[in-house]
C-alpha cells in the first residue's frame, strides 16, 4: 500500500467510524426513553450495531495509524473540529418523528452504499460492509414501518413527521459530496463514489414517503461540513456527555 | 421411514476443520467456553470459534485463537476472549492470543446441531424454526414455540434482548419466547 493510498484510507476508515459512533450515541439516547419496552429494546439494538461497526471502523484506523493509538483514542481523545462526521447523524434527537426520519436516511444510505463497500479492494473494509450490510435490512425494515405509520397516521403525527422531513432534507446533500480522499480511494478500488449514489437513494426515500404521504422535499437548501471537521453546535455537546468518564479517568479500566 | 437429515454444507465444513485439526484436544478443551448470554451454546455451538493454532517459537509455544462476532456490537465477544483465555491458561497453556476475524462474516448456518436442540430445550427457537418472509428476514408470525411445538405465534418485537435475538408470543400457550434470528 503506498503512502498516500494508506493516509487516505486512515482518514476513510475514521470518518466511517466516525459516522457510526456518533449516530449510534444519538440513538443510545433513546434507551430508556423509547414508546414502548419493546422498541426501546430496540433502539438499544440498533445503537449496539452502529457503536459496534464504529469500533471496526476505529481498530483498523488504529492499525493502519500505526502510533499506538486504540480505538478509545479515536472516539473518546478528539474534538468536535478533529471528527468528521457526516452532519445528518449529529443533529440531535428531537421526537420520535425527527429520530425516525433520520435513521430511515441514514439506513437507505447505508443500503446504497454499503454493497459498493463490498466491493472494496481493501479486504478489512469489505469485511466490515459485509458484516454491516446483514443488519442493515433489519435496521431498514424498523425505519421504514415507523415512517409509514407515522406519516400515514394520526393527523399530529403526520404533521410531524412532515417536518421533520423538512428540517432534515438539507442535512442529507452531504451525504453524497466527495473530496480528493475519497476519489483517490474511489480510483484505486478501495472508496466508494457516493456521488453515484444519489439517485438511487432518491428513489427508495421518495418511494416510502409518498406511501406514508409525505411530501418529498424540493432541493432548495443545503448545509455541509461535516467531513472537513465544521459541525453544528449538536456535535459538541454529543460529545462532551459521550466522553467525560473517558477523560475524566484515562487509561482507567473495569 | 426416518427423515434423512442433512448437514448444512458450512456445518460440514466446520466439521472437517475440527476432525482434522492437530490440536483437536484443544477444540475440545474450548467446548467449556460458552456464550455468557445463552450458556447452553458453546462457542463452538454458536459458530464463532473460527480456529485454533499453535504456533511454535523457539522453546515456547503460543495458541493463536480466531473468532469472529455474531453482530457487530456484540457486547459478550470481550467476555467470551477472556473465557477462552482462562479456560486455555488453566489447562496449561500460558501464551494465548485472541484474535478477532471479521471475514467471511458470521452466519446462524454455522450453528451446530446440537447447539439448536440445546437452544430450543433452553426455551429459544433456533433459526431454523420460521419460515422467512420474502425479504429473507424474520416473519411477523408462526415461529415454532419451544414451549408446546404450535406454529400459531406471532412476532412481538424484532429486536429482542439481545442483538441475536427476535420476541415472540405463542397464541396457543401464551408464552413469551426469544427467537434466535437467521442472518
Amino acid at each position: 500500500m503506498s503512502d498516500a493510498i494508506k493516509q487516505a484510507t486512515l482518514e476513510y476508515a475514521t470518518r466511517l467510524g466516525d459516522d457510526s459512533v456518533v449516530l449510534g450515541h444519538r440513538i443510545s439516547e433513546w434507551v430508556s426513553y423509547g414508546p414502548f419496552l419493546e422498541e426501546d429494546i430496540a433502539y438499544g439494538n440498533v445503537a449496539l450495531d452502529y457503536i459496534g461497526r464504529a469500533r471496526m471502523y476505529y481498530t483498523y484506523a488504529a492499525e493502519l495509524a500505526d502510533d499506538g493509538r486504540t480505538e478509545d483514542d479515536f472516539a473518546y481523545m478528539r474534538s468536535d473540529r478533529d471528527y468528521r462526521n457526516l452532519l445528518l447523524m449529529e443533529m440531535p434527537r428531537g421526537d420520535f418523528a425527527y429520530s425516525q426520519v433520520r435513521q430511515l436516511f441514514a439506513d437507505v444510505y447505508a443500503t446504497v452504499m454499503l454493497p459498493e463497500l463490498l466491493k472494496s479492494k481493501d479486504e478489512t473494509l469489505a469485511a466490515i460492509a459485509a458484516k454491516a450490510i446483514k443488519e442493515t435490512k433489519y435496521h431498514l425494515r424498523r425505519s421504514r414501518d415507523w415512517v409509514l405509520r407515522l406519516g400515514d397516521g394520526t393527523e399530529e403525527s403526520h404533521k410531524r413527521t412532515q417536518k421533520a422531513v423538512d428540517q432534515l432534507w438539507g442535512y442529507t446533500h452531504e451525504l453524497f459530496d466527495m473530496d480528493e480522499t475519497e476519489q483517490l480511494l474511489a480510483d484505486n478500488g478501495i472508496g466508494v463514489d457516493v456521488s453515484k449514489l444519489r439517485d438511487a437513494w432518491h428513489a427508495m426515500v421518495s418511494s416510502i414517503l409518498t406511501e406514508a404521504t409525505i411530501t418529498v422535499p424540493e432541493d432548495s437548501w443545503a448545509v455541509r461540513g461535516g467531513r472537513t471537521g465544521y459541525h453544528t453546535e449538536n456535535l459538541g455537546h454529543m460529545l462532551t456527555e459521550m466522553q467525560i468518564v473517558h477523560r475524566s479517568h484515562p487509561g482507567c479500566q473495569w | 421411514m426416518n427423515e434423512i437429515s442433512l448437514m448444512p454444507e458450512e456445518q460440514y465444513q466446520r466439521l472437517q476443520q475440527r476432525n482434522a485439526a492437530d490440536v483437536k484436544e484443544l477444540w475440545d478443551l474450548l467446548d467449556q467456553v460458552k456464550d455468557p448470554e445463552v450458556p447452553v451454546l458453546s462457542i463452538w455451538d454458536l459458530g464463532i470459534l473460527r480456529d485454533i493454532e499453535r504456533i511454535v517459537e523457539g522453546e515456547g509455544e503460543r495458541i493463536l485463537i480466531t473468532i469472529t462476532p455474531t453482530y457487530s456490537g456484540c457486547p459478550a465477544m470481550d467476555n467470551i476472549s477472556t473465557d477462552v483465555k482462562k479456560a486455555l491458561n488453566e489447562a496449561g497453556y500460558p501464551d494465548v492470543t485472541v484474535k478477532m476475524s471479521l471475514s467471511p462474516a458470521w452466519s446462524s448456518e454455522w450453528m451446530s446441531p446440537e447447539g439448536r436442540k440445546n437452544l430450543r430445550a433452553y426455551g429459544i427457537a433456533p433459526p431454523e424454526d420460521a419460515d422467512l418472509d420474502e425479504d429473507g428476514l424474520t416473519p411477523d408470525a408462526h415461529a415454532q414455540c419451544p414451549h408446546c411445538s404450535s406454529r400459531n405465534t406471532r412476532r412481538i418485537s424484532e429486536f429482542g434482548s439481545t442483538a441475536c435475538k427476535a420476541l415472540f408470543q405463542c397464541n396457543d400457550c401464551n408464552e413469551p419466547f426469544d427467537y434466535f434470528k437467521k442472518i
